[in-house]
């Protein structure tokens, strides 16, 4: 489903991003993408949404890959592979239903489906009472789930989340995740990124990969079994990396915790 | 159909921008408008000038009817001629009365007719150019009973050059004005597109078609770009009216010619609003 290939992001100004970083995703997985500000996360991501090209390396995503297709085709990707942000990115003044809608509209919904289909998604993500409701007039978690309902529009095949609840409370934040694993269930594969280390922790199951100044330094599919195919990866030595899931995994430290706990909200 | 809604849509949000814009290709083709004017009359005028020129050949005094009537076969056989007019030196005096009525005294008073006969040759339709207009005076000059030849060149001459200057001066002026109406729309429609940023940032997250994106904007370029030149019929006409109210009477450009007018108008919106929409795109990812 993704194919993360030897890839490097460097920028003109920046430097690199990323260096190296190889992971596979498969069909139906859910992966936390975690650490710290300006580690490479949010790179990792547009990447993924073909947002950027890589310097280096290779990436498929959904059957698109990032050498073999144009700016003219980039569009199909995107109607594969739906994203939602941390600062929701939604169109003020309109209301969830016209929200979800809009994308229907635009991505050639014939007109008379586009009103049950966006009252449908908005169900889907727990909404559809307040369809009617201006986006600006819900909370923080709802517009997160008007997000993920538009994002649905294209029934993608994967799902991108850019520290998708670093402004919600925790409340919002498990009714967020929830979706995501019910959207997970239904075969979607998931990539989100957080800093959020309780989250990370919350599900032992789900695979975590963690980034640092650019380099992946802990695969936990990597971790559980080193010789599985397309996994790369290695396990930090145990107080090597401070506030890192590995080194937390290791040394179950509340120092490291707190660290990641304070980062900033996004790459 | 989304497009369209969306364009009108765009109107009725900024009408005073989307109107300095459609003012600007007004002005930009009203100037076209009035050098149109003024080439489609100028282009009458030399029309009927055209139409009226002739080679006059004067014969001598004492030119036998013989030497007249072999010169008019041979003449007319000629393919540039379409007829030629043997004046005779009464005739010639009995027209000269006619169109100058007041020397009517100075030419009843002559004991002699001092006006030669002549040989008026009309050139077929098509061969009223300055070439066969040579040609044929030279064939005529070469006659041994004819004195003088004389024909209008240098007016059709100066008519030509004039309308080569006007043809000129309406294409850098309007070019000039091309530009300006090309940077206003594009700006009218940055400031459109920038208002509209969010959407566009969502349409292309979501997976909407650049062309789809596009269109919306292209649409707005094209009624903006036809409203100009509606603007610029409007006051072509307008001073056509006055000038022939109160100056003199001319003739209203063809019809032809303001489709061409709208043509232009809305491919132009749409031109510049195509380049400022695709130029936005390249830097959404």
């Amino acid at each position: 489903m993704i194919h993360f290939d030897s890839v490097t992001k460097e920028y003109p100004r920046r430097g690199a991003a990323l260096r190296d970083v190889d992971f596979r995703v498969r069909k139906g997985e859910f992966v936390f993408l975690t650490g710290h500000s300006g580690s490479g996360k949010s790179t990792t991501l547009r990447l993924l949404h073909f947002a950027d090209r890589p310097t280096r390396g290779e990436i498929r995503v959904a059957g698109f890959s990032s050498s073999r297709t144009t700016e003219r085709d980039i569009w199909k990707v995107r109607r594969r592979v739906g994203i939602v942000f941390q600062d929701f990115r939604l169109l003020p003044g309109r209301t969830a239903q016209e929200n979800v809608a809009f994308a229907l509209e635009v991505t050639g919904t014939p007109r008379d489906t586009i009103t049950p289909r966006a009252q449908r998604l908005l169900s889907q993500v727990g909404l559809g009472a307040k369809a009617g409701a201006m986006v600006n007039e819900l909370s923080g978690g709802e517009q997160q789930r008007v997000a993920i309902a538009r994002a649905l529009a294209n029934q993608p095949e994967v799902l991108l989340a850019d520290e998708p609840t670093g402004n919600l409370d925790e409340r919002a934040t498990r009714g967020i995740v929830d979706i995501f694993r019910e959207l997970n269930a239904l075969g979607m594969a998931v990539v989100m990124a957080t800093h959020d280390l309780d989250l990370v922790r919350s599900d032992s199951r789900t695979r975590v990969l963690e980034l640092d100044q650019g380099e992946l330094v802990y695969d936990s599919a990597a971790a559980d079994d080193d010789d599985a195919p397309g996994r790369t990866g290695t396990m930090p030595q145990p107080g090597a990396e401070r506030g890192s899931v590995g080194a937390a995994a290791s040394m179950e430290g509340e120092e490291s915790e707190e660290l990641l706990d304070h980062e900033g909200a996004a790459d | 159909m989304y497009a369209l809604r969306e364009a009108v849509a765009a109107f009725r949000r900024a009408p005073v921008l989307t109107g300095l814009a459609a003012g600007m290709v007004g002005l930009a083709l009203f100037v076209l408008g009035l050098f149109g004017l003024v080439t489609h009359n100028l282009q009458t005028t030399l029309d009927a000038v055209e139409e009226r020129v002739e080679v006059v050949a004067y014969l001598r005094e004492g030119t036998t009817d013989g030497e007249v009537d072999a010169a008019l076969d041979e003449l007319r056989a000629l393919p540039e001629v379409r007829t030629v007019i043997y004046v005779t030196k009464t005739q010639a005096l009995e027209n000269a009365r006619a169109e100058l009525p007041e020397f009517e005294e100075v030419f009843s008073d002559l004991d002699v007719n001092p006006l030669p006969a002549s040989l008026e040759i009309e050139l077929e339709e098509g061969f009223r150019n300055e070439e066969t207009v040579t040609v044929v005076s030279e064939h005529a000059a070469a006659y041994p009973f004819v004195e003088d030849v004389a024909y209008g060149r240098e007016w059709v001459d100066k008519l030509f050059s004039l309308r080569r200057i006007a043809g000129v001066a309406a294409g850098v002026l309007g070019a000039a004005f091309a530009v300006v109406a090309a940077l206003i729309i594009g700006t009218a429609l940055r400031i459109a597109i920038f208002a509209r940023r969010e959407e566009i940032h969502v349409m292309r997250l979501v997976g909407a078609k650049d062309g789809f994106i596009r269109r919306p904007f292209v649409i707005e370029g094209a009624m903006a770009g036809a409203l100009g030149a509606l603007v610029a019929v409007v006051l072509t006409w307008a001073t056509w009216r006055a000038v022939s109210t109160l100056i003199l009477e001319i003739d209203w450009i063809p019809v032809g010619w303001i489709g061409v007018g709208l043509a232009i108008g809305v491919v132009f919106g749409m031109l510049a609003s195509s380049l400022a929409v695709r130029r936005h795109l390249r830097e959404v990812t």
